[in-house]
């Protein structure tokens, strides 16, 4: 059941190429046109973060299941300079775009499950999930 | 059904009113409505996503490309649904600061208090009330076997700053016991002090004195401070004690003037913060006279009695809203 597809992300294609994933499976797990969006949009900074910082990584979508839950789960992983204030990059305000509510808290808030893990010369995982209502 | 179905049915029934008369009522009602969506904190593309269901529902032979534009529309608006979900949070986090600062304020305040101290001879009354939550007042004694010095100051700044100003005080007096037998010199430590550490905009005056308990004098003096009174009881006349003094901080230089007052039986030393004379009623500011008047009023009762009664009254005169921060201490000789 747990089928993974990828997007691997070098350029700013491929950050299509992973909203395009995100949407087909989200619109498959029979999230509404809202949520799509949403996801998508999370999908669309997870990738840009890595194109931007890491330079290459890859997004991949997986269906999740949890306690009879239904969700859907973005796997962002790349092997850049990580990141090395996390709290600092999670507190609202901070972002280079500053204020726009996007960047990694906006992922967060937007996501029922967020999960980060970054080690300085190594690289980044994030992992987000959101459930059907 | 649940809230949210609710909710896209009342908008269904407010949508179709208005393509029916096109009325500014049911425009007005559509303006109550988003206070409701706002209150219960829907998202702007969440109420997006509404109109186009309604509108899916009403007009069932939309063209397809007329469909597909709110999909369009939906993916621009996601980014302001993120936008005011970052300003909610922001504004939880605000609020929550806020109400942080406000108890940690008052918390050190509390701690910087000193208590009224018993002294033998002298019978003291002191009633201090903040307008707001954090009190720019601030009154502190230090009693030995034989005097007791007293300091009232008001800080002319708000919260942390005003704060941690007043700790800086309290901090700065205790380490300069060699001066605290000398008014003027304790000053003029004290506005070094706040020279070199205090922001500018920021203002300190006060009225240092000490009491010498075995010669009854009193030796003050007083950086821009509110002057008190002193009641001589021989003459029943009150006089004010008036003490020339530039406000802390503004000039290293500044020297401050020491004063004396012999103190006898039955008079009376009458300290306060401009909060007391600047209380601002009906009729305009009370005179200094008025509060003379009040305390002569009350003068036969004990010092605390008489600072409370003091209080109430100009409380009542202000119909019970303080304006500024209110502090008047009394010192009465009775034996
Ligand atoms: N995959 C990553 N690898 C290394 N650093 C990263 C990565 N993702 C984020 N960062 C660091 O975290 C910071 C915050 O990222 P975030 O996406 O929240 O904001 P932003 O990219 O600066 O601005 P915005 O996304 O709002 O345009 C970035 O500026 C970057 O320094
Ligand atoms: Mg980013």
């Amino acid at each position: 059941m747990n089928i993974q597809s990828c997007v691997e992300v070098c350029n700013e294609w491929d950050i299509v190429s992973a909203r395009q994933l995100g949407r087909n499976m989200a619109k498959e797990l029979g999230f509404g046109n809202v949520d799509q969006a949403r996801i998508t949009t999370a999908i669309s900074e997870l990738a840009r973060n890595i194109y931007l910082y890491a330079g290459n990584g890859k997004i991949c979508i997986e269906a999740a299941e949890k306690m009879g839950k239904r969700g859907l789960k973005i796997i962002a992983t790349d092997n850049g300079p990580g990141i090395k204030d996390i709290r600092k990059v999670m507190e609202d305000g901070y972002t280079t775009s500053g204020g726009l509510g996007a960047g990694l808290p906006g992922v967060k808030r937007l996501m029922d499950e967020f999960m980060i893990d970054s080690v300085v010369g190594s690289g980044t995982e994030i992992i987000a999930t959101k459930w059907l209502r | 059904m649940s809230d949210r179905d609710l909710i896209i049915d009342r908008y269904k029934d407010l949508l179709k009113t208005y393509l029916k008369g096109k009325s500014e009522t049911a425009l007005y009602k559509g303006q109550q409505f988003s206070r409701k969506l706002i209150e219960q904190q829907i998202s702007p593309d969440d109420v997006l996503s509404d109109h186009v269901s309604v509108l899916h529902e009403l007009f069932p032979d939309m063209s397809e490309e007329l469909k597909d534009s709110f999909d369009f529309l939906l993916e621009v608006m996601i980014g302001y649904g993120f936008a005011y979900r970052e300003h909610q949070s922001l504004r939880t986090r605000q609020r929550q600061l806020e109400s942080e600062i406000e108890v940690a304020a008052s918390m050190q305040q509390t701690l910087l208090m000193s208590d009224v101290p018993t002294v033998d001879g002298l019978d003291i009354g002191v009633k201090s009330v903040p307008a707001k939550k954090m009190n720019g007042d601030y009154f502190n004694f230090v009693k030995d076997h034989k005097s007791v010095s007293i300091a009232v100051a008001d800080i002319i700044g708000k919260g942390i700053p005003a704060a941690l100003c007043m700790s800086m005080i309290k901090y700065a007096m205790d380490s300069l016991p060699e001066q605290r037998m000398q008014p003027n010199l304790l000053l003029e430590n004290l506005n070094r002090v706040v020279e070199q550490n205090v922001h500018p905009n920021m203002f300190i005056t006060m009225l240092y004195g000490l009491y010498d308990t075995d010669l009854h004098e009193f030796y003050y003096a007083g950086a821009g401070h509110e002057p008190g009174f002193f009641y001589r009881a021989s003459e029943d006349r009150f006089e004010d004690m008036f003490a020339k003094g530039l406000v802390l901080g503004v000039s290293r230089q500044t020297r401050y003037k020491e004063y004396q007052l012999r103190v006898n039986l039955g008079d009376m030393i009458i300290l306060l913060s401009d909060g007391v004379t600047e209380c601002r009623t009906s009729k305009g500011f009370i005179e200094r006279d008025e509060i003379v008047d009040l305390i002569r009023a009350h003068m036969h009762k004990p010092a605390q009695e008489v600072v409370e009664s003091v209080f109430n009254e100009l409380e009542r005169l202000q119909e019970f809203e303080l304006r500024d921060d209110f502090t008047l201490i009394i010192l009465k000789r009775k034996v």
